[in-house]
């Protein structure tokens, strides 16, 4: 625990954009962020006029109450009067604030329709929110990745980590693999979830939408200026809910091309030493890469899991017993704990083989089992 | 039962009072139900608080220093849970049933048993409730709002007894709704008519109408969840024709009529307390009552903006973006006429008024927060974030809360024949104003700055405002112990009260002696007494 | 508003052990059930039902005994009759949940996931799924039992229609002989009521038998089986409840209680009765017919 004195605690109380600016890397301050988008633009300055509307009627109405309770005392002298009513004056402060809500209202469907609008995209791409990771595919490009917490910041927010969190860059805000956008170009987001809803946020891009299960959201955005843009998952979704952020890397057209097709070539590569013959030292990269992406946001990098929430594989009596079993168990998914779901549904043959063999010989585990596609295909 | 006709004929008036333990589990008398819901809803605002003060210890600083994600997700559903349905409501009612028939002229409620067994269903619901505490897989977890499918396919055991045990609020709920309603229209003194009665009670006949419409809902709702849980239907299961988003249609067609519920009694306190230390008739009277039915009314037509993140159609978005604006100018109504009474009175600042002017101050921020989260496109960032936190807190703590204080404060006099100790009540007063703020109004930048809601660890730019919140939250928290000192000591001695401690207070309850008998208005009182004091009585 | 001498006092009952102990019996049986659910004892839930029974029985034994002593003047009369039109207010409410959820699926989800409409994006992830209603492939059928067919309205649920409405009209025939005084009408017409709304019953747990042996249509059947049993099936449970009080009204009658000035016990009754007519009416059009 960080002691302060009470001196420090009265600066900090005084002066919190100083200290937010020196812990942290993201801008923090008082306010939402304007944001690079027309939508963020748009959303902060109907903030930023309710929020006027709110301060001046608030004033308003503080500033008469003030001066009667100086004013009207009992104390000071005053004597009650007597009247209980005033029609025209309840109609006008009725009305008017009806009018102010009116006028309020007018900009406020205008932004709402255009931040709703949805023009022909430049890419289109597939946000999965699952616990506790997201997914980005691009369909037209044929990129497909998760994108986790990344892993010094997982490590240090255990209990009893020892690790403070001042030590992490952009703590709980940073991610392994980013979503890649273009700037200047229309850009379609169709947002759902895979198990219970989550919802996907970067403020910066001026919106959030809910990722429900067995539905697609839309959201169509334009991101003004290059940069790097962090949210998180704000719905929700169970145990790792707040350990599930988001990066954007927004970056030139030109960038963002050369990024696809560096992807695709890399992915294709991958695939490619992926088809070869089933060896001992294939199933285990490939299998290192998909714990590290998919299994390890529950049973963490080091495979130890959380005690009393996500059980350790390192050790575990399912891993190191019966092939059959363990092979089970991720393609069923667990029987009782719906929170282990069937990896069968989303995952092929090879890449169970590769993971299912990456554990078994991983950490302390030393089974010797290299677990092939065809028992993975006879367990379904 | 071995009474004789004679007994059972004279009724609660006439047999023999009962003494200890018998006289709390088998009362049907309405001071006696009030003092059990209010000393229980005292108890389980402690037990929700405690809940309160573990969050805010985790969030003290960014790190998981005391908890586990999944426990802090018990922590926040449950505090949710206890304060609403175990804390809030509870004292609410317990001020009904304490007032409400003093105030009307009335001998009793109209179903005395019934009453009772309101109250008795509801520390059975605290313990189905809390057990899950006590199982491994531990207490629900997703939220008070329970959204599927997390509180469907991934809840534990426990939610099953969560699901049994909002039943049983419900039902607690719904009799006392009916009991309310059909006291005020059926047992008013025959002088009374409906547009002359008391502010409280008025509030209170518009909450029993929202509690009989909105309490069944949730039950309907959680009868789906626990079906969706164990039988195999697909009512939130998008792969066999539902929608989770159906569970949140139905869960906020009960939940935005429920905060209503929580917080128009509180405004019929406020309408009972400033005009009596402003010594002037509450201004606009009719007003009053017109707003409350209109904000009653429209309650029901603005659900969905607890829901603009999950993609309703645009239309339905500028639906309820329109008549979640509306509903802002029956509230303001009532804040200006509040404003208005006060205005060239004679004011005076007790400990009841102290409360009621900081309800009007800081429920009205809490008011024009939530006039900005009504806007849909603004809502996008803040829906989900703290920012909400700091709106639904503002409304229900300065709100609903201060307003029962304020009641207890008002009304402790006259339950007990006793005055309270001031002093003490001062310090109650101011430590709970300033570290109230102290902890809620950072919530509002944090979640500008970017921080969601229900997480048990935060990036670091989040970190000051979370430590100016927890450290104001201690405060709070202890400074609610000086009100239960302040309540045990009125109850056991002080001051004597008299009939009217408060010489502007106007209405039945203060002809009757204090403490009042504990049968008051067997008959009811005379039309002269009833107009002497009313709302007319002034002339 | 009240019309009360000075000497007519509003009856409050004594203390009584029976709220508190009717809150234990819910208490056990709720509780009991979530046991059940998680293969626990039968024994809590047995219990409660037990202690709900016997405290309910005496609960309502001593009401009905304070009317037969005189304790009920007109006033309290008026609380018991508002009391019961309040308390079917909120069933409504209970049963428009379920109403609003069958709604919502048929003209909003089911055509989302089938791509109409302005969330038919959802269609994207069940491309072989074409929206339909009543519901017979889900979007992933795999995950459910499919029904043969749905449940038309001709056959039984018309029967049952009849059934019920005939019910309603001699209930009120009933109310009319109770107000001639013309005793062994009342208890015949109540009778025949009785049989009508036990008929209904046997019948719809006939069409439940048949609904899940034949026609493969279970609570497992995808939001159309859902919607379908979780209606008709509260609403049976009410019309069962009903036929109980109707057959404890038809025993109180044979025991002489209720006069043609007084008889606001059979009242209220059938006025639960007309309401579960009128919903089954609203289930009719709506979960079979349309």
């Amino acid at each position: 625990m960080i002691r302060k004195t009470k001196t420090l605690m009265l600066i900090l109380l005084l002066t919190p954009s100083l200290a937010v600016a020196a812990a942290a890397e993201e801008p923090g301050g008082f306010n939402m962020p304007y944001g690079v988008t027309p939508t963020s633009h748009d959303v902060y300055d109907m903030h930023m006029l309710l929020f006027w509307v709110c301060t001046v009627i608030g004033a308003l109405v503080f500033a008469v109450m003030i001066w009667s309770l100086v004013f009207h005392r009992r104390a000071r002298g005053a004597v009650a009067a007597k009247f209980s009513g005033h029609t025209r004056l309840e109609i006008v402060w009725t009305a008017i604030p009806a009018l102010i809500l009116v006028a309020v209202a007018i900009p406020a469907t205008r932004v709402l329709l255009a931040v709703n609008a949805h023009p022909h995209p430049y890419v289109t791409v597939d946000i999965h929110g699952s616990q506790w990771k997201w997914h980005y595919s691009y369909p037209d490009q044929g990129i497909a990745y998760y994108s986790n917490l990344k892993a010094d910041s997982r490590k240090a927010s255990r209990e009893h980590s020892g690790i403070s969190p001042a030590t992490v860059p952009y703590y709980l805000r940073d991610v392994d693999h980013p979503l890649v956008l273009p700037v200047g170009k229309d850009v379609r987001l169709r947002i759902t979830g895979d198990d219970v809803i989550h919802s996907w946020w970067v403020p910066q891009l001026g919106f959030k939408r809910d990722a429900i299960p067995g539905f697609i959201n839309r959201a169509d955005i334009v991101i003004d200026k290059p940069g790097i843009y962090r949210g998180q998952c704000a719905e929700l979704c169970g145990a790792g809910h707040g350990f599930m952020p988001i990066v954007v890397k927004a970056v030139s057209p030109a960038e963002f091309l050369a990024w696809v097709t560096q992807s695709k070539k890399a992915e294709a590569a991958e695939h490619e030493s992926e088809q070869g013959p089933w060896t001992r030292q294939l199933a285990m990269t490939q299998g290192k890469k998909i714990f590290d992406s998919v299994c390890a946001a529950c049973h963490q990098l080091n495979g130890k899991g959380i005690p009393g929430v996500f059980p350790a594989l390192d050790g575990s009596k399912i891993v190191n017993g019966p092939l059959a079993g363990h092979i089970k168990f991720v393609v069923h998914g667990s029987p009782r704990n719906p929170v282990m779901r069937p990896f069968g549904k989303e995952m092929n043959n090879r890449q169970l083989a590769a993971v299912l063999t990456y554990e078994r010989n991983s950490w302390s585990n030393h089974t010797g089992d290299l677990v092939t596609p065809e028992e993975v295909e006879k367990a379904r | 039962m071995s009474e004789t006709a004679e007994a059972v004929m004279g009724g609660e008036g006439h047999a023999a009072p009962l003494h200890g333990w018998r006289r709390w589990l088998f009362t049907t008398n309405h001071k006696d139900i009030g003092t059990l819901y209010l000393v229980f809803s005292l108890i389980m605002l402690f037990a929700g608080g405690i809940l309160a003060m573990i969050i805010r210890a985790e969030l003290f600083e960014p790190g998981l220093q005391l908890v586990q994600p999944l426990f802090y997700n018990s922590l926040v559903t449950m505090h949710g849970l206890t304060m609403i349905f175990l804390a809030i409501m509870p004292a609410l009612v317990g001020l009904a049933n304490w007032q409400i028939p003093m105030m009307i002229g009335a001998p009793d409620m109209a179903l005395p048993r019934i009453n009772n067994w309101s109250f008795w269903l509801l520390p059975f619901a605290f313990v189905l409730m809390w057990a899950g505490f006590l199982t491994p897989q531990g207490a629900p977890n997703a939220g008070w709002t329970f959204y599927a499918p997390l509180s469907t396919t991934y809840a534990p055991p426990s939610m099953d007894f969560l699901i049994f045990a909002i039943h049983i609020m419900g039902i607690s709920s719904i009799m006392g709704g009916i009991n309310i309603i059909v006291t005020i229209f059926n047992l008013r003194a025959p002088g009374m008519k409906m547009i002359d009665m008391p502010l409280f009670v008025w509030t209170w006949l518009i909450t029993a109408f929202l509690l009989v419409f909105a309490m069944p809902v949730l039950a309907g709702a959680a009868t789906m969840v626990l079906f969706d849980r164990h039988f195999g239907t697909s009512f939130f299961n998008a792969a066999g024709g539902g929608d989770p988003v159906l569970f949140q249609h139905i869960f906020w067609f009960f939940g935005h009529p429920e905060v209503y519920i929580m917080i128009l009694p509180a405004f019929g306190v406020i309408s009972e307390i400033v005009p009596t230390f402003s010594r002037k008739p509450l201004f606009g009277r009719v007003s009053m009552i017109y707003a409350v039915g209109a904000i009653a009314f429209m309650s029901a037509m603005v659900w969905a903006h607890h829901m603009f993140a999950v993609g309703l159609p645009v239309s339905a978005q500028i639906f309820f973006m329109y008549t979640t604006m509306l509903i802002a100018v029956p509230t303001g109504i009532k804040v200006f006429n509040w404003v208005a009474t006060m205005w060239r009175g004679a004011l005076t600042f007790e400990t009841p008024m102290l409360w009621a002017v900081s309800f009007i101050f800081l429920f009205t921020i809490g008011g024009l927060s939530g006039l900005m989260l009504a806007d849909v496109p603004a809502d996008y960032q803040y829906q989900d974030t703290y920012f909400v936190v700091a709106h639904l807190h503002y409304v229900l703590v300065t709100g609903s809360l201060f307003g029962i204080i304020g009641a207890v404060y008002y009304w402790l006099p006259k339950w007990t024949g006793h005055m309270y100790n001031d002093r003490i009540s001062k310090w109650h007063f101011w430590l709970s104003v300033i570290s109230v703020n102290v902890t809620f109004f950072p919530m509002h930048f944090a979640g500008l700055a970017g921080m969601p809601r229900r997480i048990p660890d935060y990036a670091l730019q989040f970190a000051d405002y979370n430590m100016v919140s927890s450290i104001g939250a201690f405060v709070f928290g202890l400074s609610q112990l000086l009100f239960v000192w302040v309540i045990i000591q009125a109850i056991r001695g002080g001051a004597p009260a008299g009939e009217r401690p408060w010489d502007g207070a106007k209405g039945l309850e203060w002809t009757l002696s204090s403490p009042p008998p504990h049968h008051s208005f067997p008959t009811p009182p005379s039309d002269e007494l009833v107009h002497r004091e009313g709302p007319h009585g002034y002339e | 508003m009240n019309s009360l001498s000075n000497n007519e006092r509003y009856f409050v009952a004594n203390p009584s052990p029976w709220p508190l102990i009717t809150a234990l019996g819910l208490f056990l049986l709720l509780g009991g059930f979530g046991l059940l659910l998680h293969d626990g004892p039968m024994l809590p839930s047995l219990l409660g039902a037990v202690v709900l029974i016997y405290s309910v029985s005496h609960w309502f034994a001593r009401v009905i005994g304070e009317n037969q002593l005189g304790c009920y003047n007109a006033q309290v009369n008026r609380s018991f009759r508002f009391g019961m039109a309040w308390f079917i207010f909120s069933e409504v409410m209970f049963f428009g949940a379920f109403f609003g959820a069958l709604f919502y699926v048929r003209e909003l989800a089911v055509p989302w996931l089938g791509g109409e409409g302005a969330k038919g994006a959802a269609h994207l992830l069940w491309p072989h799924f074409v929206a339909h209603w009543p519901l017979i492939e889900m979007p992933r059928s795999s995950d459910f039992t499919v029904p043969k067919a749905a449940m038309g309205p001709t056959g039984i649920p018309a029967f049952n229609t009849a059934v019920l409405l005939t019910s309603g009209l001699t209930v009120t025939l009933a109310h009319w002989a109770l107000k001639r005084n013309a005793r062994r009408q009342l208890w015949g017409w109540l009778l025949a009521t009785i049989l009508l709304g036990a008929s209904f019953v046997g019948l719809q747990a006939y069409e439940y038998f048949h609904a899940y042996s034949e026609l493969n249509l279970t609570l497992h059947s995808g939001v159309y089986g859902s919607t379908f049993y979780i209606l008709t099936g509260f609403h049976g449970l009410h019309v069962t409840l009903g036929v109980i009080m109707l057959t404890v009204i038809l025993g109180r009658t044979l025991k002489g209680h209720f006069t043609p000035a007084e008889h606001f016990g059979f009242e209220a009754v059938s006025w639960y009765w007309h309401f579960v007519d009128v919903v089954w009416l609203g289930l009719f059009i709506f979960v079979y017919w349309w």
